[in-house]
């Protein structure tokens, strides 16, 4: 399941997608519209909006590459675009695999390669009434 | 004169809209299609700075030749996730 969706996303319909008899283990990541930028200004919401078939294109393509190495992980990506409030979920990401570590390992690649080479843009709205389009910081893990 | 889709993004799509054709000259390139919407548009300046030029969905290189019908998507540095 690669997806870009304007509705809200429901985490557990993207994990029963990638659930199977094989896989004893599932790691599932949500990234959710934190209430404050990372220079502390207040947030009220953030604009998302994506080249839709380009994005669907590179979530395959990372479940490609992981399944080079981890060729058992089965993996889910939906992200959604549109206007979006602090505490709604912007993006899943399941990883199911027969075991942990794999499942864990596949979930932070994708999350880590989507922010990197998905074409998705994000607008932050301030509560002062202010926006800004915010670039991901390529190849810079923050915490 | 071939004549090409632009799709815009962000930032981008704020001042050329979300989608538009431009006809260019014969042999034109992507770097040329990028000096005549800059004509167009001069607040386009200095936005090129971490821009990607997709063709057909495709990322490429902007000496890269345009044809008639190609599909390019201007997109600004990605902040998805």
């Amino acid at each position: 399941m690669f997806e870009i969706v304007e509705a809200p996303i429901d985490p557990q319909a993207v994990e029963a997608a990638v659930r199977a008899p094989a896989c004893g283990g599932i790691v599932s990541f949500s990234g959710v519209v934190r209430e404050s930028a990372d220079d502390g200004r207040a947030v009220s919401g953030l604009r998302y909006e994506a080249h839709a078939a380009m994005a669907r294109a590179s979530f395959a393509e990372i479940a490609d590459e992981i399944r080079r190495t981890m060729p058992e992980v089965r993996l889910a990506i939906v992200h959604r675009i549109g206007e979006l409030a602090v505490g709604e979920i912007a993006v899943v990401v399941v990883a199911a695999a027969p075991h942990r570590a794999d499942a864990f390992a596949a979930a932070r690649y994708a999350i880590d390669e989507l922010k990197e080479r998905a074409p998705i843009w994000k607008e932050e709205r301030y509560r002062d009434g202010a926006r800004l389009w915010i670039e991901n910081r390529c190849g810079e893990m923050k915490p | 004169m071939p004549k090409v889709r632009v799709l815009a993004f962000a930032r981008l799509r704020e001042l050329l809209g979300e989608s538009r054709e431009v006809a260019l000259a014969e042999g034109a390139t992507l770097r040329d299609l990028w000096s005549s919407l800059l004509a167009a548009e001069p607040r386009l300046q200095g936005l090129e700075s971490g821009m990607r030029f997709a063709c057909n969905q495709r990322l490429c290189a902007d000496e890269r030749t345009l044809h008639e019908g190609d599909e390019i998507a201007l997109l600004p540095p990605f902040g998805g996730g």
